[in-house]
């Protein structure tokens, strides 16, 4: 007779247990970008409603952003790093192609020796890692899960290229989940659409820079039309998605939390998903600039911090990126 | 024909980008004399796909320059 193989147990529900956040010393507010290029405070605002960003610093890498992060996550999680058993990192700027930050992670938080691996999913990296963390917990493979988002965008763009230089900043955010007697993590909305690669990206490639150091440096590049358009109208449809996977309206969210790529972006989603006004829209990208992977979990730091939204009210969280790739979970808020 | 997209599309770059409808004229640029950017051109963009059903590619968007290339598209494609 064959013998059975053992599965895992199963945990029934997973939620959320803590945020944290860490954002660089740095301010880089409008008037310092229209040094570098031809803008001004005023067209900044009107097209961002960015006010100012973070910028790390020259030594401050992705995993030094990401461990600060992890390490406030962990201690408002109460739990000993030791007991996770996934460390999943999402970043599209952390410099190398392996091995991945996750394991480098786990050793400077305490974590040394556990399961830990990179998401490239870029501005949708942070919900992606959120589906699959809780997915992994549910199926029992995992107790607890730490989901970062880290990003050090100023390594990678032109800081005089006028048509994208003003969007981005640094920073990270962490999150710890776990099993739950109650759903704290609704169904996964996602996807991704390969055939616009020349809407967002980073290009040319490391081995074309072989070829020409000096003009082949990869650097972000984005069709900013094309992403807004794909943003407004297919991440409302995906939102739609997620809450009704959930089974739940707008009516019965506390919080609104999209990707923080431009406020003119969460704008249009607002009035196309008719957000009710008692919904708590998150604007971290006023003072945060687009941080990519990262900007979910500072927003939702921010908003839990200042008290915004409350423990346990209910957040539709959408990220939406290069790829193009999406995905989105209603979630209680920790 | 033309007279209705017009009217049809000052309304909607009315509602978009604040501009009032009167002063959508055929020969008015969007950028340079209605100061809608570029994202803003974007929804108006969308907004005409909702109402005249007609397909406006991105890479149609700029060529798009003034109100009277975007009523020329419009009835030529609808």
């Amino acid at each position: 007779m064959t013998a059975t193989i053992k599965a895992p147990t199963p945990n029934a529900y997973t939620r959320i247990i803590s945020v944290g956040a860490y954002r660089p010393a740095r301010v880089v507010d409008n008037a310092e970008i229209c040094t570098r290029i031809d803008s001004t405070d005023e067209w900044i605002l009107e097209r961002s409603g960015i006010r100012e960003r973070r910028y790390a610093a020259p030594d401050e890498t992705v995993i030094d952003m990401a461990v600060n992060a992890a390490k406030v996550a962990l201690e408002r999680a109460g739990i000993d790093p030791t007991e996770l058993g996934l460390l999943l990192v999402a970043s599209c700027t952390y410099p190398y192609l392996t091995p991945s930050a996750a394991t480098q992670i786990a050793v400077r938080i305490g974590a040394t020796g556990i399961p830990a691996t990179d998401i490239s999913s870029a501005c949708a990296g942070f919900c992606y890692g959120v589906g699959m963390a809780s997915d992994i917990i549910r199926s029992g493979n995992a107790k607890y899960a730490m989901v970062i988002g880290a990003e050090k965008l100023t390594d990678w763009f032109d800081p005089s290229d006028r048509s994208l230089a003003f969007l981005f900043g640094d920073g990270a955010g962490a999150v710890v989940i776990g099993p739950s007697d109650t759903p704290g993590i609704g169904p996964t909305s996602w996807g991704s659409d390969g055939t616009q690669i020349e809407a967002l990206g980073i290009a040319p490639s490391f081995l074309e820079q072989r070829q020409d150091p000096i003009n082949n440096v990869p650097m972000l590049y984005m069709q900013g039309q094309t992403v807004f358009r794909w943003a407004v109208t297919e991440m409302a449809r995906v939102a739609e998605e997620a809450l009704a996977a959930a089974g739940i309206t707008s009516a019965d969210l506390s919080a609104f939390i999209p990707h923080q790529a431009n406020n003119r972006i969460t704008d249009a989603l607002v009035r196309s998903l008719k957000m009710p006004e008692s919904v708590v829209v998150a604007r971290d990208v006023v003072m945060t600039g687009n941080t990519s992977a990262a900007s979910i979990p500072l927003a939702l730091s921010r908003m839990v911090e200042e008290g915004d939204a409350p423990s346990g009210g209910l957040a539709l969280i959408i990220g939406f990126g290069a790829g193009l790739a999406y995905a989105a979970q209603v979630i209680a808020l920790p | 024909m033309s007279e209705d997209i017009l009217a049809g599309l000052a309304g909607i770059v009315n509602e978009v980008a604040g501009v009032p409808a009167e002063d959508v004229q055929l020969d008015k640029s969007f950028v340079d004399d209605l100061d809608v950017d570029s994202l803003s051109m974007v929804e108006v963009v969308m907004a005409c796909e909702d109402k005249w059903g007609v397909k406006i590619p991105d890479s149609e968007v700029k060529n798009l320059k003034t109100v009277g290339d975007a009523v020329t598209y419009i009835s030529a494609n609808v």
